[in-house]
């Protein structure tokens, strides 16, 4: 099933789905192995598996530093395809994508860093450094191979702009819920509400949320309005504070169960 | 072509966030562009403020001690802040003004773009953040000063390598939070157009110049015109005046650092290390390994110390318009020291990166021939650095005495 329907009927039963993230190597991929565990097990729908880039020019302090130390521990990109075909495989019922920067596919080459994502089973591309404009072998290729490659909607996007993007994707659009870069928390004002209507309206692909959700009261609010919530950095500062085992919970907490 | 693409490089790659940014900031750059007045007002400011057009200095002495070619010597360093720099900030400066906007941001290596930033803040009564990173701040520290005294806020970036690129990614995760009132002042001729496009044609006030001055005074153009390359805006700033000129070899030096098999060096377009690679907004040629993780360099003058090169001159370099030549520090330092006894003119470790490849070749050209060099900065703001390459006793002394002195009145 394509990656928008598969989040649509999962949306049946659920009010709002999860997606969260992890940097691949970071603090190692036997940590991220037992992290995605419990992810798993705990009902995440979907994983962003970012291959670590040494100019993360997107993110914030925290996955900055876990890209960087991923990095000097020697992680290689052919390390993250062995390990992300290890976790498609045994980990069925979760969404895996890829989330990396430009330079990450092109040094690949594109035509085959998708064929080989497409291989192992990863559902689809987040790259936030590549505009459609720049993207079309990319948008191409994937749309081929049946992946999705991921769209942005943000708050300075005007109507125009989300539906020329959309259009251009599938899977879900990202939206960020405000400006800057990860790791920032983010309230549900007059502001956002109407921001998120605006995506609503510019698309019938499903919506995702992100940025500086952390807690169950973050998810809860998303209810009815995105049909999925994105969890990047919390995730990344509990493993650091308290250990992968602490995920499980943190998870099982977020939805309420 | 596609908009914003030199040959197969250049191009705008930013995140969502930024698109409508982009677009407005495209929209002033053009319509500035094709406003005659706008360039009137700009080279009317640089005439009253930053002593322009500078000179085409003959320097006499140094052609005589080659025996070969009259080197003639563009003299950016007497910009008003000491370098070429200011050029381009003085023009982003006023379409910030166009623009509206009341917070400009930079990024800086040796700090001169810093300065010049925090000047033209200073002088049209904007806010302004500089980030720097740490091993720049350690070896440019005058300017980190001048900087602050001129009420720039100055961030030091402790990410990645520490330098000039970490400093511009720095500054775009400002930027993606911050742009309804900031600008980015890139400050070179690299990054998501418009920026190289931008920052060259303000840049190129220097060949216009140069081509008309080396007329005056030698009578007709030069058989070669020398720059040095860090992002590359002093020499497409230059270059601009010569580049439909088949007659006239452009030649950009970048930093051979250690020596080119060493690794530690910061050349992109000589030597095998760089290949093709999307970063920081661009796409170029970048010093980076196979999956495309930027790599370490090294340069002894901070502001040539960057994995990337300007896409204009990535595609001039394969064209073959433009040939590039690396020197190294060792090299650097002995051009630096010749010029400064026999001209008494002071290069920046930047701009006597030019210097180095200039008198390699100079002998070798006949006597009623001219060759350019773009002095792209002056030497001041190096002091540290320089005294410390020659190992000056009586500099170490008064250092030593400083430090003794603030020590004892901190207690
Ligand atoms: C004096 C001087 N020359 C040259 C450069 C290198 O920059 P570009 O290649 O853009 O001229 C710098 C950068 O900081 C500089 O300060």
């Amino acid at each position: 099933m394509k990656l928008a329907a598969d989040i649509k009927k999962r949306r049946q039963d659920k009010p709002v789905l999860l997606m969260t993230h992890l940097v691949l190597g970071y603090p190692s991929l036997a940590v991220n192995r037992e992290v995605i565990r419990q992810m798993a097990e705990n009902g995440v729908d979907c994983i962003e598996l970012q291959i670590p880039f040494s100019e993360p020019m997107a993110d914030g302090p925290v996955i900055l530093k876990a890209n960087q130390k991923a990095l000097a521990a020697g992680l290689r990109v052919a390390d993250c395809f062995a390990f992300a075909a290890g976790v498609i495989a045994e980990f069925p019922r979760v969404n895996f994508l890829f989330m990396t920067y430009y330079n990450i596919v092109f040094r690949y080459g594109e035509k085959d860093f998708i064929r080989r994502a497409a291989e192992i089973g990863i559902r689809g591309f987040i790259i936030p450094d590549l505009p459609p404009e720049e993207g079309e072998t990319y948008l191409q290729l994937s749309q081929q191979s049946g992946l999705a490659p991921i769209m942005f909607f943000t708050p300075t996007s005007s109507d125009e702009r989300m539906r020329q993007v959309a259009g251009r994707g599938s899977g879900f659009v990202y939206c960020v819920a405000r400006r800057g870069v990860t790791g920032q928390h983010t309230v549900m004002d007059a502001d956002l509400e109407n921001y998120l209507s605006r995506c609503r309206r510019a698309t019938d692909l499903p919506l995702a949320l992100g940025f500086g959700i952390g807690c169950r009261q973050d998810v809860v609010m998303l209810e009815g309005r995105v049909d999925m919530a994105v969890i990047g950095t919390a995730t990344i500062r509990l493993v650091d504070d308290r250990g992968p085992e602490a995920v499980g919970p943190f998870i099982a907490g977020l939805l309420g169960s | 072509m596609k908009k914003g693409y030199f040959g197969q490089w250049g191009g705008a790659f930013i995140p969502e966030v930024l698109y409508e940014t982009f677009a407005r900031l495209n929209h002033a750059y053009e319509e500035a562009r094709a406003d005659a007045s706008f360039w009137q007002e700009y080279t009317r400011l640089m005439a009253n403020y930053s002593c322009r057009p500078t000179p085409l200095t003959y320097a006499e002495n140094l052609s005589e001690h080659f025996g070969g070619a009259r080197i003639y010597i563009k003299r950016e360093d007497l910009n008003h802040t000491g370098a070429h720099k200011l050029n381009n900030v003085m023009g982003q400066g006023l379409l910030v003004r166009r623009m509206g906007k009341k917070r400009v941001i930079a990024e800086t290596g040796a700090g001169q773009h810093g300065v010049a930033t925090a000047t033209m803040a200073a002088r049209f009564g904007l806010a302004c953040t500089i980030y720097m990173g740490e091993e720049d701040i350690a070896r440019q520290r005058p300017n980190v000063f001048w900087m602050e005294k001129l009420g720039a806020t100055v961030v030091p970036v402790t990410d990645g390598s520490r330098t000039l690129k970490d400093a511009i990614n720095a500054a775009f995760r400002d930027w993606v939070a911050s742009m309804d009132e900031t600008h980015y002042v890139l400050g070179t001729v690299c990054g998501p157009h418009p920026f190289p496009e931008m920052v060259a044609w303000f840049q190129s006030i220097i060949g216009k110049e140069a081509n008309r001055q080396i007329r005056e005074q030698h009578g007709r153009l030069p058989a070669r015109v020398y720059a040095c390359v860090g992002g590359g805006s002093n020499a497409m700033g230059v270059f601009q005046g010569f580049l439909d000129e088949p007659g006239v070899e452009l030649i950009g030096v970048e930093a051979g650092g250690k020596g080119l098999d060493t690794g530690e060096h910061a050349s992109r377009m000589v030597g095998d290390l760089a290949s093709p690679g999307v970063a920081q907004g661009y796409k170029t040629m970048f010093l980076q390994d196979r999956d495309g993780q930027m790599l370490h360099t090294h340069s002894i003058a901070a502001g040539l110390d960057y994995v990337g090169v300007s896409p204009i001159l990535a595609d001039l370099g394969e064209k073959g318009r433009v040939r590039f030549e690396a020197a190294t520090d060792r090299e650097v330092i002995r051009a630096l020291e010749l010029t400064m006894r026999t001209e008494g003119i002071i290069p920046a470790l930047e701009s006597a990166h030019a210097f180095v490849q200039a008198f390699k070749e100079a002998p070798d050209l006949a006597v009623d021939e001219a060759i350019i060099i773009n002095m792209s900065g002056r030497g001041d703001k190096d002091i540290f650095t320089i005294a410390h390459a020659f190992d000056d006793s009586s500099w170490k002394a008064f250092i030593i005495g400083l430090a003794a002195e603030y020590q004892s009145s901190n207690r």
